[in-house]
């Protein structure tokens, strides 16, 4: 195919070609960027939580006034719901894998040391890592001599008994490595507050934080030993067979309901429902990109439309006399295809750049990584098809042309 | 002649159907994503209570030890206990609130109500005078009462419509967490969004049912909420154990009328600061911010990023739709040069075709901006059906249906002008020679 012929022709018309270019340019450039949006919400949405999510349940009770004992009111709600039929563990926790509102402590590896060296979150409560689905990669679970109560904890925090306060810690896999890479952590002490250490005696394998808003950091997670009590923040977590989920929540609220009519259940759920909420503008994003994308093309598809009609009723003429000269329906055909992907390939150059310089801006404000090279070639290839296809229908319009328009004057 | 010229658009428009309806279709698709995402934004940035935010300030000081809790430079978001009660006893604003939140369980006297939690707002007497709230029957606490620790609360209508059925419950006792409160006032619907005087418990959409004197709820014990942040030897406080004095948990409000009494109430924390250095408490030097509602906000991003992302994607899209107009109408005149020539020819001047074709471009504005209106309401339909906390705010006010029809015409003539003068720049007798 002669492609002098096409640019010439461009070349009187280029108010008209430059504007289709711009079109073609802005919306690689953003479909570009959009697309590896989406890309990073739906990695986002992927995110590992190391715990067996579906087999677990959440349930958070309330009582109207502070029961007197709230440690022995604990322990009879978890007995009372290990006996619900169907329920395999109960753990009682202060929060829950991305349940969003989170405890977090400042680790100091020495406690002199004047900055932290990181934040962590906090996991307080028993049974934790059994009942969660997490496995022990090295060391030790906690062991209930280990445990706290964090009334007591509290007092020794504020007089400087350090005797009162929890000595150990189970911490997960990339915070080990994290802190000290490449060596054994076991043993090693982790300074919360100035007076005490706790001594790291297990490495999980994996535990995501409440409030993972950050991939790199969603990992940074410890399992200390306090006893929390009964407490209206406090969640009971219980894991069943996945197909028992709706049952046994069900029988656990009425089992707790029971026990004490007067107490108000805040929360049951079951961790997809968890799952689900943590995530849910993420997925309402990548639905409103994709939205965008759609829009943007059908438009440009629409605006290529148009002119390229346009061109083929101006050309006419030129194109009966083309016919009548010899040429062939799928010259004309493919000359409008052509001059399409001309329009378009040029289009997708300048969106590139165009892309490259959106996704700095955006680097820059929304905190994004920089845009992977793959993303440029599924923009060219969008915009290519969606150029042809748009000027199909003009280009058989224009091929239909017969030679006879050469001879009448219009 | 503009009757003339708009009769002779609406003649051109009806001569080319198709191309004219991608031309409104382009535009009222811009329009619309972009006034949707406009309106959004302009419902999350907007001023919780105007005309009065620029005199109330959010005071910010430094208590942490040399460490501190991480290497920021500002101080920290909230205040102590003991600098809170301090600041407000020392009285030095036009009026101030001490407070925080949490949630408390009410216990209806109706058997037929099961005990159910509310948010509760925990504060000191000046709150309600210098947020405006309004009350519908009664009043609030007095700051002598507040002191000594009443029984007495605040409801919101929607509490007062629940249990009382929206009688006026004024003098009536409310059971909370096993304890008798009189009802001294019912407030109108209020909820100030975004929910300015405390950012812990989420930025929009929320509002608490119950308000409580905070000297009530620190001896009772009540349940607090937000954030508690700690350094040193800080423990944040579990049951009937409140945080300690290394914990930030509250939050304080100065109402200051002019800007000098801004400036010298910062003066004032300086010397504060300073005082409590004296004393041993303080070790870091003065480290103080005194921060307006706007200013607070803003420091606080409570605009969600996402927000503003969408909206820079839809006027990109804006963008592109206009480019794509540009482009047709371009077309769509230049097919009329025949015409225009003619119209040279028999003597209009360059400035009639130009105003001629502005009007064409006007009327496919107008039509694309009636059109991007109604999309902009069904896009606010769909964003209210999202589960975000912000939802529910999402609607077209007034100031944004104007903005919405000036966005449009104006985008429309915009996108009109060049190929309004590149039309214009034809010479007439090519045009009669050629055909």
């Amino acid at each position: 195919m002669d492609i002098l012929p096409i640019l010439s022709t461009l070349r009187r018309h280029k108010l008209t070609a430059w504007l289709l270019i711009l079109e073609i340019a802005l919306t690689c450039a953003i479909v570009c960027n959009a697309v590896f949006l989406i890309g990073q919400r739906l990695q986002r949405m992927d995110m590992p939580s190391g715990v067996a999510e579906h087999e677990l349940l959440q349930i958070q009770v309330a009582d109207v006034t502070t029961p007197s004992n709230p440690y022995a009111r604990l322990a009879e709600d978890v007995a009372l719901l290990r006996q619900v039929p169907g329920v395999q563990s109960v753990a009682s926790s202060n929060q829950v894998p991305f349940g969003g509102s989170s405890s977090n402590g400042n680790i100091r590896l020495d406690p002199a040391q004047p900055e932290r060296t990181l934040s962590a979150t906090t996991y307080f409560g028993e049974n934790i890592p059994q009942t969660l689905g997490t496995r022990l990669v090295s060391g030790r679970d906690l062991q209930s001599d280990d445990f706290v109560d964090v009334e007591t904890a509290m007092k020794g925090l504020s007089t400087g008994d350090s005797k009162s306060l929890p000595h150990v810690t189970l911490i997960t896999q990339t915070l080990a490595e994290r802190l000290w890479p490449g060596q054994n952590s076991l043993g090693r002490l982790i300074y919360l507050t100035p007076t005490v250490g706790l001594r790291v005696v297990g490495v999980l394998d994996s535990l995501v934080r409440p409030n993972a808003f950050d991939p790199a950091k969603a990992q940074f997670t410890m399992v200390v030993p306090l006893r929390m009590g009964a407490n209206k923040d406090q969640s009971y977590v219980i894991r069943t067979r996945p197909e028992d989920r709706a049952k046994v929540l069900a029988a656990a609220v009425a089992a707790l309901k029971k026990a004490d009519p007067d107490r108000v259940v805040t929360t049951r759920r079951s961790f997809d429902e968890v799952r689900r909420k943590f995530f849910q503008d993420d997925r309402a994003m990548a639905g409103i990109l994709t939205g965008v994308i759609a829009a943007l093309l059908i438009v440009t598809a629409l605006g290529i439309v148009g002119l390229a009609s346009f061109w083929v009723a101006q050309r006419r003429r030129t194109i009966g006399v083309r016919r009548a000269l010899g040429a062939t329906r799928s010259n004309i055909l493919h000359y409008f295809q052509t001059e399409n992907f001309v329009l378009a390939t040029l289009g997708i150059a300048l969106g590139m750049a165009l892309a490259f310089g959106m996704n700095l801006f955006l680097m820059t404000h929304y905190e994004l990584p920089r845009l992977p090279a793959v993303y440029f070639p599924v923009g060219a290839v969008l915009l290519w098809l969606i150029g042809q296809l748009a000027v199909l229908g003009p280009a058989l319009r224009a091929a239909a042309v017969p030679p006879v328009v050469a001879t009448r004057s219009v | 002649m503009f009757g003339y010229y708009l009769d002779l658009a609406l003649r051109s428009l009806r001569r080319n159907k198709m191309l004219t309806a991608l031309m409104v279709l382009a535009i009222a698709l811009g329009i619309g994503a972009s006034m949707t995402t406009l309106t959004v934004l302009h419902v999350l940035s907007g001023d919780p209570l105007p005309g009065r935010s620029g005199s109330l300030y959010y005071a910010q000081i430094d208590p942490q030890d040399i460490k501190g809790m991480d290497s920021s430079k500002e101080p920290p978001e909230q205040v102590t206990l003991i600098d809170g009660l301090n600041l407000l006893h020392a009285g030095r604003a036009d009026h101030q609130a001490l407070m925080t939140g949490g949630s408390v369980p009410v216990q209806p006297e109706q058997s037929s109500l099961d005990p159910f939690y509310v948010e509760a707002r925990y504060t000191s007497a000046d709150f309600f005078g210098m947020f405006d709230a309004p009350f519908l029957y009664g009043q609030g606490w007095t700051a002598a009462e507040g002191e000594a620790k009443v029984r007495e609360v605040v409801i919101a209508k929607s509490l007062n419509d629940k249990l009382f059925d929206g009688a006026n419950s004024v003098g009536r006792t409310l059971r909370m967490a096993g304890t008798s409160f009189r009802i001294v006032g019912v407030l109108d619907s209020w909820q100030p969004n975004p929910h300015f005087y405390d950012l812990n418990s989420g930025s929009y959409a929320y509002g608490e049912e119950v308000f409580l004197p905070l000297q009530t709820m620190l001896e009772l014990r009540l349940d607090r909420g937000g954030s508690t942040d700690c350094w040193g030897n800080g423990g944040g406080g579990v049951g009937n154990i409140l945080p300690s004095n290394d914990c930030v948990w509250l939050q304080f409000w100065a109402q200051l009328d002019s800007p000098a009494k801004a400036a010298a109430y910062q003066e004032f924390l300086v010397h504060y600061s300073l005082d409590q250095k004296a004393l041993g408490r303080f070790q870091r030097v003065p480290n103080v911010r005194l921060r307006n509602v706007m200013q607070w906000l803003d420091y606080n991003k409570v605009v969600p990023s996402d927000v503003r992302l969408q909206n820079g994607l839809a006027f990109g899209f804006l963008l592109v739709c206009l480019v794509n107009t540009v482009g047709l109408m371009l077309a769509k005149f230049m097919r009329r040069a025949a015409e225009l020539g003619v119209r040279r020819a028999l003597g209009a001047s360059r400035r009639a075709l130009f105003a001629q074709l502005l009007i064409e471009s006007g009327v496919v504005g107008l039509v694309g901006g009636v059109g991007g209106l109604l999309l902009a309401m069904f896009g606010l339909w769909l964003v209210r059906q999202r589960p975000s906390d912000y939802a529910a705010l999402a609607h077209l006010d007034l100031s944004m249906l104007f903005v919405t029809f000036v966005l449009a015409v104006l985008a429309t003539l915009l996108a009109g002008l060049l190929p309004a003068w590149r039309a214009c720049q034809i010479a007439p007798a090519l045009q009669l020679k050629s055909n």
